[in-house]
């Protein structure tokens, strides 16, 4: 009996010394988790639940996702309901009080960011449309300044002994990003004004950033497969405007791109879209050096 | 390059205006002003340097207020399904029985076809929020196509109760085995599978409490324990305080790379029945009612496997998934006669001892071969095995209880327009009525989900 308490003892106290070891934070993409590995360093021990090659809206709440949200710190997520079809399942079924919503342990990125396209009208017969505006904030470099900053507050709170360690984190961050964006603007200079097609609104943020021009979605509706009637009124409608690339996530299906691509002549672009989405997007800075390569290699 | 080039020019100023024979003093004080004046413009620069990335960031991404709702802010999540078919039967769909298996309660709407032609099947109204930052609430109404209203759903559960434990209160589809906690709108065929409708009457509705815990490893493993009231089938009609349903499951599962995920599970359900009574008909014809009372234990073992290229099941993507059960009742079974017909022995009916062991299983597989579209197939087996029977007991006056194999084949293709519409053509060749009789079912069902949609399980 004696030998069975204490076998007991020792299991109940194994998770506890593993959370001391590092906060253990547990992000829905890719992105927040290289930005808050910039920030933390090696003070926390992160990891994303997805990768870049998945559909951030198509996620299944599986096993794996739930057993790690048992047993994380931190949660954080995109927010503006990217995640509604998965995310609320893997807190409910964690039996983790930490990361439900409105928890110091649950973090949403959207919060701190300035949303665009919110609907006016929200009726789904305008296709899969989100209340709090298009999700897709993490192709624009800027929003990783406000987003690392509320981050940096919230590891702070969590774990108030290393305070001072996560807002240096992020102010070396905030130094280098700055840094980049500079260096990242003046080459993208020359490509402002230039008109894009878009397979679906996941590069608006990016745009936005660059300042491109948004002609034509291949998507009828968000999350609404093209037909091959839509495509070629959208072949027609941008013929005059001679777009400089059609657009689309490695995520996302190369059918409606590859056609317009060959049926138009304008090339075909594949953006990383967020870190692990190509070779060469390793990091934060890497994936944005890599999409301005990839934008600027077509001329 | 800014802030080099102004403080050497500044220094080159300063040094100019003295002569070249200073004294040391005088150079170490020259020294010093230089110093300050140097801290005292890279301090100007940092402050203006920052006011420019504020100003460029606070341009660009103002954070928005979030919109502020009144009450409606707090209106709960709604969600609404529809759901509806077209049926068509080779044989009269009243006649449909599971040769070998006690009835499993009242038919309804998710099991084998109930009638011919147009039907609308359930309509599912759900209802949910967070009651405080403690509970969660939930409820799920069936709307019947004979108009009444059934309670399917209405529970709470605990956000944070921590350590890994859940625990949820009320009426809720109970945790055992993979499919019975999916509600039918989210099923991967029109109707449920031939071993819940022999089992569980199509599904296992616990009324009481459910505890979960989750363990705090890295491959996801879960164990539940059920208790609470045993109206439904297979229980029914015993009156006891505390508890007279049990369950208890336990799963595990995990990732094998990006492309496969799997899960696993194993449960038990307990119940005695205090008298568990079904209408029925004798090999003469006549009507009997028939009740039985004593021990029912089910165990089931599920397996389901997952296949996506990537892990992004939006293109292509196969799920495989089977489970079996098997029951064993001990205790005794009374007979009577229904509608004065005479049967059983008349009024005063017979009795005597009943055993079973009976056992089935399901196997399905469903392929997205392109965006939208899937192909599936389910093969549905039974096995009634002996019913052993006392001897004041005569089989002619049971002839439900006969042994037999149930065999189902269903075929089915569906069609998503989006998350949230499907339509669905089935074809199923069912011999569950006994030898020789042979029933082909065609299914063509629409499912229509509006509103909040909950997020779904694995």
């Amino acid at each position: 009996m004696r030998y069975f308490m204490m076998l007991i003892a020792a299991l109940l106290a194994l998770p506890a010394q593993a959370a001391q070891a590092a906060l253990n934070v547990l992000t829905t993409v890719p992105e927040w988790a290289a930005l808050a590995q910039e920030i933390g360093g090696d003070r926390i021990r992160v990891a994303s639940v997805t990768t870049a090659l998945q559909d951030p809206h198509r996620i299944e709440a599986r096993p794996s996702l739930i057993a790690r949200a048992r047993n994380a710190d931190l949660l954080i997520a995109t927010g503006a309901e990217l995640e509604a079809g998965w995310l609320p399942v893997v807190q409910r079924e964690a039996g983790n009080a930490r990361i439900q919503a409105g928890q110091p342990g649950y973090f949403e990125a959207a919060a701190h960011v300035r949303m665009l396209e919110i609907p006016a009208q929200l009726d789904r017969a305008d296709g899969d449309v989100h209340a709090s505006g298009n999700p897709h904030i993490n192709t624009d470099p800027r929003v990783y300044l406000q987003v690392g900053a509320a981050l940096a507050a919230r590891l702070a709170q969590l774990e108030p002994a290393n305070a001072a360690a996560y807002q240096a984190g992020y102010t070396a961050f905030a130094a280098r990003w700055r840094a980049n964006l500079a260096r990242w603007e003046q080459r993208a200079a020359a490509l402002r004004g230039q008109p894009v097609v878009v397979q679906h609104k996941s590069f608006s943020y990016l745009l936005d950033w660059l300042g491109l021009k948004e002609v034509a979605t291949l998507e009828p509706k968000p999350g609404v497969e093209a037909s091959a009637a839509h495509l070629s009124r959208v072949l027609q409608q941008v013929r005059g405007q001679r777009p400089r690339w059609v657009l689309r996530a490695v995520w996302e299906s190369s059918r409606a791109t590859d056609w317009f691509a060959a049926n138009s002549g304008t090339p075909a672009v594949v953006l990383p879209f967020t870190v692990g989405g190509s070779d060469a997007a390793k990091d934060l800075t890497s994936l944005f050096d890599d999409t301005l390569a990839r934008l600027l290699a077509v001329k | 390059m800014n802030r080099i080039s102004v403080s050497m020019l500044a220094a080159c100023g300063v040094l100019a205006s003295f002569p070249a024979a200073a004294a040391d003093a005088e150079l170490q004080a020259l020294r010093e002003e230089i110093a300050q004046m140097r801290k005292s413009y890279e301090q100007r620069i940092d402050a203006l340097e920052q006011r420019l990335a504020q100003a460029e960031t606070g341009r660009a991404q103002a954070p928005s207020a979030a919109p502020a709702a009144g009450a409606a802010g707090f209106n709960p999540e709604i969600g609404l399904n529809l759901q509806g078919a077209l049926t068509s039967t080779r044989l009269d769909p009243a006649s449909w029985t599971l040769q070998g298996f006690v009835p499993p309660g009242a038919p309804d709407e998710v099991g084998p076809p109930r009638r011919r032609g147009f039907t609308a099947q359930e309509t599912e109204l759900t209802l949910a929020a967070n009651v405080d930052p403690n509970f969660r609430g939930y409820l799920n109404l069936a709307l019947t196509p004979d108009n009444t209203v059934e309670l399917e759903e209405a529970y709470f559960q605990t956000l944070g109760l921590g350590a890994g434990f859940t625990l949820k209160g009320g009426r809720f589809l109970s945790g055992i085995g993979y499919n019975n906690e999916r509600h039918p709108h989210t099923w991967d065929f029109a109707d449920a599978p031939l071993a819940y409708t022999a089992f569980f009457g199509n599904k296992l509705t616990a009324e009481g409490l459910q505890l979960r815990w989750l363990a705090p490893t890295e491959t996801w493993f879960e164990l539940g324990l059920e208790a609470g009231r045993d109206d439904g089938f297979p229980g029914g009609a015993r009156n006891k305080g505390g508890s007279a349903l049990g369950a208890a499951f336990a799963r595990t599962g995990g990732d094998l790379g990006i492309a496969h995920t799997w899960r696993a599970g194993l449960s038990y359900v307990a119940t005695d029945p205090g008298a568990r009574a079904y209408d029925g008909i004798d090999a003469a014809g006549l009507n009997t009612s028939v009740a039985f009372a004593g021990r029912s234990r089910t165990a089931g073992a599920d397996f389901v496997w997952k296949w996506a290229p990537n892990g992004n099941p939006t293109e292509r993507n196969f799920k495989l998934q089977a489970e079996y059960f098997r029951r064993n009742e001990t205790g005794s079974l009374s007979c009577a006669e229904r509608d004065a017909s005479g049967a059983c022995g008349g009024a005063a009916g017979l009795a005597d001892s009943y055993r079973s062991s009976q056992s089935g299983y399901y196997l399905q597989g469903v392929w997205q071969f392109m965006p939208r579209w899937r192909l599936g197939y389910r093969h549905d087996r039974l096995d009634s095995g002996t019913t052993r029977l006392g001897p004041a007991l005569v089989a002619t006056d049971l002839p439900q209880l006969a042994a037999w194999q149930p065999l189902r084949n269903t075929v089915m293709l569906d069609y998503a327009s989006s998350e949230f519409a499907r339509l669905r053509l089935q074809f199923a060749r069912d011999n569950s009525r006994g030898p020789g009789l042979v029933d082909q079912q065609v299914w063509l069902q629409y499912v229509m989900s509006m509103g909040a949609h909950g997020a779904h399980k694995f």
